[in-house]
């Protein structure tokens, strides 16, 4: 049983694509296996013959067992087959014969066995014998850079410029230099060849005073889920996840800070909300993060943007570390950021790089709506006004003070689960302003 | 313009030199009477006497330093070594004394001197004879280094070393003294050091290429041309020392593939140091590791198919041009 994913200890044949007899080419499929994460092809390292089954569909073999003989038809498998009986099927070597084609050919299988090195460079060499000096490099340099290409991307370094200078996804191209290393030429002939789509990808934004993040690699499962998706419904797979706020405690608070501020630095409740989400984006790093296809970028503080609408349309300033300022700040922060954009006199780090951003049309008496992520960050909250509503509480009618909020969530980072864990926080917060505190 | 051998080329500019400034003297052995033993001070004695053509005895460390002496007395010696594999015994002179005279002396005693003669493998004179010293040399500050490859660069590079302040390592090859090419017959004509030179213009594969390996690389890229229709640029540093590393750089970045070849043993060679520049000032622009051709890391064998197998030819270098073309 061959490694099919990064953490598989066994794997459960799905069933036989071959049969016991069959014949078969290298990369072809032998088998489907069920492993922890998916259903994943098992295919051949090199042509030969299914000589006998051990493993049925159904059953179950750790890693290292041997789930089936292959060899040469008519070879005798009979001193195998007592071997693989007498150690109950550990480790037969035939086995490792075959590896995880289906994932080689996106990331490289983690343990797949590498085929044999390509034949050396150029057969046009004297026939004469070599000094020793020269010839020993290139074999030895081969066998280093195979074993060291596990799940790797080679690039040579002109070919990832030239890729990048064009926007060309590497991972569309197949390299034609050794070890598939992609070179000038792959790129070139990309270039050539009619455009087809590529996967959009947006420059994350550097701007000074922008948050610091760390960029973790993406997990075969996430960038299964990622490509899946996007398939399904455009670039960004997004879902919304709705939630109603009982808004009083909060409505209470502001009323208390207001009474002790001035008129021109009275809090909004949508200051409130920028808070309590800036909060609690720190405590779901997986919300406050953003899909970069080989990573996932976690930021460290919430930026978040704030829709503004403009004569032209809209614009979302940036407060940065809201998680770290008062409510005053941020709403003196908001109201500076807002006369700004109305003047258009905004600088362009004031309105790039949030991590996260907060629409809000309550003022504008809509109820709820769903909101369109602004990438590459990962969700956007859409909230609508805070109206009194009859609700149960306890068994009784009464009436309450509720806002609707929609959080729309990049899928290709926030799960369902993920975005939901988020909003309890957010809306524990907002009814109970007091845990902001804990 | 005339057409001389490298070795005549040498020699006139010798002669123009010694004519030019009368502080000019050359010295070493056989090189008086004999004509030199590779004849490059041909007819100079005659011409100019005892006191300008110095015979000395057999003693490399005595008269390299009769000549570092002359130097930092205000002459301009021209050392001559019968082969570069002789300079080993006196190469205290050389890196001790004329490289940093003019720094210990906190600058008071420049030293203009010349150490030339033939570096690198000659035919079937094995292994004490057949070494290319010039990273060794090229390895101490204070020193210049400068490698010809053409009758012309012989001359110029000649002349502006003799003309030079510093002490200067000028190595030429036994093997290439017959080779004939125009020189321009200008009493002034020099060659600043420092310069390199493209000898041929190319868009695929950059070849660097100095010495002895200057007529196999363009050899090499005329039969890649034909083979395979691509396009070799072969650069030539012709001096080592201070190094040109702009014009390798450039080429690199036009052509993404760069092959070195040198007649020295690989480790720690000038091909080490200029694959490091080239990786730290054109990473980006490489399509291929680079690949460098040095002679065997082995004593250089007697037997002449061994000598032939363990040196670079135009063959390995094709070979390589292929291997990092990817064709």
């Amino acid at each position: 049983m061959p490694k099919l994913s990064p953490t598989m200890e066994e794997g459960q044949i799905s069933r036989w694509v071959k049969n016991e007899g069959d014949t078969f080419e290298a990369n072809e499929t032998l088998a489907e296996v069920d492993t922890d994460k998916a259903t994943m092809e098992m295919t051949a390292l090199s042509g030969g013959t299914l000589l006998k089954i051990l493993k049925g569909g159904g059953e179950t073999a750790a890693l290292g067992e041997a789930i089936a003989i292959i060899g040469q038809k008519g070879e005798d498998i009979s001193a195998l087959l007592a071997e693989t009986a007498s150690n109950g099927g550990a480790k037969a070597p035939e086995i490792t014969a075959a590896t995880a084609g289906g994932e080689s050919v996106s990331n490289g299988a983690e343990s797949k066995p590498q085929p044999a090195a390509p034949p050396p460079p150029p057969a046009e060499k004297p026939a004469t014998p070599q000094p020793a000096a020269v010839p020993q490099t290139a074999p030895a340099a081969v066998s280093q850079r195979d074993s060291g290409s596990n799940g790797r991307m080679i690039v040579s370094p002109i070919a990832a410029r030239m890729a990048a200078d064009n926007g060309i996804d590497l991972r569309s191209l197949t390299g034609s230099g050794p070890n598939g290393r992609i070179i000038k030429r792959d790129v070139e002939s990309a270039l050539q060849a009619p455009a087809k789509a590529p996967a959009a990808s947006f420059t994350p934004s550097t701007v000074v005073g922008a948050s610091p993040f760390r960029d973790e690699n993406t997990s075969q499962m996430r960038r299964v889920i990622a490509s899946r998706l996007a398939e399904s419904t455009g670039p960004i797979p997004t879902f919304f996840l709705t939630v109603e706020i009982e808004m009083d405690n909060a409505l209470a608070l502001r009323k208390q800070i207001n009474a002790t501020l001035t008129d021109e630095t009275k809090i909004s409740v949508n200051d409130i909300v920028v808070k309590v989400a800036a909060m609690s984006l720190v405590k779901h790093p997986f919300v406050n993060a953003s899909y970069q296809d080989r990573t996932i970028r976690f930021y460290e503080q919430a930026d978040i943007g704030v829709a503004v609408a403009i004569d032209e349309g809209l614009i979302t300033p940036v407060v940065r570390g809201a998680n770290l300022k008062g409510f005053a700040e941020i709403g003196a922060e908001i109201r500076d950021l807002a006369a700004k954009a109305k003047a258009k006199k905004l600088q362009p780090e004031e309105y790039t790089g949030a991590t996260f951003s907060i629409s809000n049309l309550g003022m504008m008496g809509i109820k709820e709506f769903t909101a369109i992520i602004n990438p590459p960050e990962s969700g956007i909250l859409a909230v609508g006004g805070a109206n009194p509503t009859p609700v149960v509480r306890d068994g009784q009618v009464v009436v309450r003070n509720i806002m609707n909020v929609t959080m729309s969530c990049d899928h290709r980072v926030i799960d369902g689960a993920t975005g939901a864990k988020f909003l309890q926080t957010f809306k524990q917060m907002l009814e109970n302003p007091v845990l902001m505190l804990v | 313009m005339a057409v001389l051998t490298i070795r005549d080329a040498l020699n006139q500019a010798l002669r123009e030199e010694i004519l030019r400034d009368e502080n000019v003297f050359v010295m070493g052995e056989e090189v008086a009477e004999y004509d030199g033993a590779y004849k490059v001070t041909r007819g100079l004695w005659k011409e100019f006497g005892n006191k300008r053509v110095v015979d000395t005895p057999i003693t490399e460390l005595g008269f390299a330093s009769i000549g570092v002496g002359a130097a930092m007395a205000g002459l301009r010696p021209v050392i001559e070594f019968m082969t570069w594999n002789f300079s080993i015994l006196a190469a205290d002179q050389i890196i001790n004394h004329a490289a940093k005279m003019l720094y210990m002396s906190g600058g008071q005693f420049p030293v203009p001197i010349v150490f030339r003669g033939p570096n690198g493998s000659a035919y079937q004179v094995s292994s004490q004879h057949s070494q290319a010293l010039e990273a060794f040399y090229a390895n101490f500050p204070g020193l210049k280094v400068v490698m010809p490859s053409t009758a012309a660069d012989a001359k110029g590079l000649l002349k502006s070393s003799i003309r030079d302040n510093n002490p200067v390592i000028f190595m030429e090859q036994e093997r290439m003294y017959g080779i004939k090419g125009e020189v321009p017959e200008d009493e002034d004509f020099t060659i600043p050091l420092g310069v390199a030179e493209v000898k041929r213009e190319g868009t695929d594969c950059t070849i660097v290429a100095r010495s002895m390996t200057v007529p196999l690389a363009l050899q090499a890229a005329e039969q890649i041309q034909k083979d395979f229709d691509v396009s070799v640029e072969v650069i030539d540093p012709r001096t080592i020392k201070p190094l040109d590393i702009d014009t390798i750089i450039n080429s690199v970045k036009k052509t993404n593939r760069l092959v070195i070849a040198e007649e020295s043993h690989s480790f720690a060679s000038v091909a080490a140091e200029v694959t490091y520049q080239v990786m730290d000032g054109a990473f980006d622009y490489l399509d291929a590791p680079i690949k460098r051709l040095s002679t065997a890391e082995t004593p250089m064998p007697y037997a002449k198919n061994l000598e032939q197998l363990a040196l670079p030819s135009v063959e390995k270098i094709v070979a390589a041009v292929k291997e990092v073309c990817y064709l």
